[in-house]
């Protein structure tokens, strides 16, 4: 730094700590592309040529295909309900006068902050208690405590942030709360509705420690991944999966960011809070 | 937020206050929760509430229920009793492991917000179009799978990894390093790495919330750039650093992924011995034992550390 740097002037240092910092948040990830199109079955370089043979192998696979549709369908279940409740809780939370609304929120936020292997132990001690059979109900049930915070913290800032007058102008105009609530409300906050279903979807996807627990004889396609890790020579299309994962999820997500955008700032300083 | 929310919720004239209410004593329950926002909020909320009751307070109830409880053969004695605990404090072994737990993510709690603050400062000061994009750019990584961010930690730090086979093919090195993975260090590097998201946020919220008159007042009344930097910029913005290290903190204590596949035994952490008690040793009284341990030592140590900064902030203002 030096002394006659001003406060709009450009920090040169600073701008290239900006692009490592880049550079060595990305690697990682794009390393396991790269080596899912490697042809050796060691991770390693030199790269030894383009293949395609790993996805191959991977397209071929029952139980990789068993698992992602697990998680396909456990994502979904989860996307949908953990939306629906979030909706719920965000318009109650905004509209009415409610005491110890802090608390609520914290609590409701609260998975964000506790290691997951304290949640995931804990439904497993009550499940095995009452009785029930792990399955990939008992996943759902995890995953949308996780997945909860994250729908109220996205949706909590739309409902914040839209006009009240205009849902009383509907009022006013001889609407009755559910059509308001379709006709006005809904369309407001549906970039929120939208962000949420996404992000939620893609955490249930991808979520491992609560699955961990409460799987039972389907895995999910991250338990999946785990059950393969073990075996060396399953490396190769594990990579392959790992990337096509990747590749989808990532243009979700960032649709998920783009669309609720105001989701994010306000998100993080809804956990900071908390 | 929630001040102003109560305030936009008072004066709105098509809900006015319970206090002021009529009171209509038809005793009907459409009324009562017509008239009553409280009851309909909650009424509103309770399928939430419902769901967070089942999948958190209960289990956590039953998680302590089981921990005074212990191991008989296949089954449970259930004559609540402190064994597990005695144990957990007087072996050495648990202490040993808490301690490394709480010590591994100390280390990559500062290392997180350390290297993350300058990029958040980038974001907040440097950046003047496209803010958006760079946050969403860096928190990205942080949405896709965590499984697979630390496997490829596991690629690259590996024996025959991407490291060790970079630099044998260069010519650097004739044999692969061995202590790059399989230890705190691989388990710190890629907690940093997993949990970036969660610093830079709340830093840069700190950040961007800071009037710039004071920084142009500090330049003015001769601070440099340095001085402005310690005296304005960094106090000012210490509640997202705080924030910060409580986001990383708490929840990498009980990490299980990254030890697991990183840790070897020397990196080892007391999530996965938690495992180990639901898992292969079948001992699910400790297991919960240890849990609720690992509970209160982060819940102290968050006190300890609000406590601290708390003082620390006063002594400054």
């Amino acid at each position: 730094m030096k002394a006659t740097s001003h406060l709009q002037r450009p920090n040169r240092s600073l701008q290239v700590y900006a692009a490592v910092f880049l550079v060595v948040l990305y690697l990682p990830v794009l390393l396991i592309p790269l080596f899912a199109f490697n042809d050796s079955i060691y991770v390693r370089f030199p790269l030894r040529g383009f293949t395609t043979q790993w996805f191959v192998e991977l397209w071929n696979r029952q139980p990789a295909w068993n698992a992602f549709w697990n998680s396909i369908r456990v994502g979904l279940t989860v996307a949908v309900i953990s939306t629906v409740l979030g909706i719920v809780a965000a318009k109650a939370i905004t509209r009415y006068r409610m005491p110890g609304r802090t608390a609520l929120v914290t609590f409701i936020m609260m998975p964000l902050v506790i290691p997951g292997i304290i949640f995931g132990v804990a439904l497993l001690v009550l499940l095995s208690r009452m009785g029930v059979p792990l399955s990939l109900y008992t996943v759902t049930l995890g995953h949308l405590i996780v997945c909860l915070p994250f729908a109220v913290a996205t949706l909590l800032p739309r409902f914040e942030g839209f006009d009240r007058s205009m849902e009383e102008a509907s009022a006013d105009l001889g609407e009755n709360g559910w059509w308001t609530f379709w006709r006005v409300t809904f369309p407001m906050v549906f970039p929120g509705v939208v962000a949420s279903l996404l992000l939620t979807f893609t955490i249930s996807f991808d979520e491992f420690i609560m699955a961990f627990f409460l799987t039972g004889t389907d895995p999910t396609l991250p338990i999946y991944i785990w059950s393969q890790l073990r075996f060396p020579q399953q490396f190769p299309s594990i990579l392959a999966l790992a990337s096509l994962v990747l590749f989808f999820s990532i243009p979700l997500i960032f649709v998920a960011i783009w669309v609720g955008r105001l989701g994010v700032s306000q998100s993080s300083e809804g956990t900071a809070e908390s | 937020m929630p001040e102003a929310l109560d305030r936009m919720t008072r004066f709105s004239p098509t809900h006015p206050p319970p206090g002021e209410m009529p009171r209509i004593k038809t005793g009907r329950i459409a009324t009562l929760l017509h008239r009553n926002e409280t009851l309909r909020g909650y009424l509103l909320m309770s399928p939430t509430l419902a769901i967070m009751t089942i999948g958190i307070i209960i289990p956590f109830i039953i998680l302590l229920v089981l921990s005074f409880w212990t191991r008989q053969g296949f089954e449970f004695d259930t004559t609540l009793t402190l064994t597990n605990y005695r144990r957990v404090a007087s072996e050495p072994i648990f202490g040993a492991l808490l301690a490394r737990s709480l010590w591994i993510s100390g280390v990559a709690t500062i290392t997180t917000v350390a290297l993350c603050y300058p990029m958040a400062y980038f974001v907040a000061f440097h950046v003047r179009r496209n803010k958006m994009m760079w946050l969403i750019l860096i928190t990205l990584p942080f949405w896709t799978s965590y499984l697979l961010r630390v496997f490829a930690w596991k690629v690259i730090l590996g024996y025959e990894g991407v490291i060790n086979s970079a630099l044998i093919s260069l010519g650097w090195i004739e044999a692969p390093l061995e202590f790059l993975l399989y230890s705190r260090e691989a388990v710190i590097i890629t907690l940093a790495h997993a949990w970036a998201a969660f610093a830079i946020l709340p830093l840069y919220v700190s950040l961007e919330k800071i009037d710039k008159s004071l920084l142009e007042a500090a330049t003015d009344l001769g601070d440099g750039p340095v001085a402005r930097f310690f005296r304005v910029t960094l106090p000012l913005s210490m509640p997202g650093v705080i924030a910060a290290c409580f986001l990383i903190f708490i929840p990498t204590t009980g990490d299980y992924i990254t030890p697991a596949l990183l840790g070897g035994p020397d990196g080892m952490m007391i999530g996965n011995f938690i495992q180990v008690q639901f898992g292969p040793v079948n001992n699910w009284p400790m297991g919960a034992t240890l849990s609720i341990v690992l509970m209160l030592w982060i819940c102290a140590i968050a006190l300890v550390f609000l406590f601290v900064t708390r003082k620390a902030q006063e002594r400054i203002a």
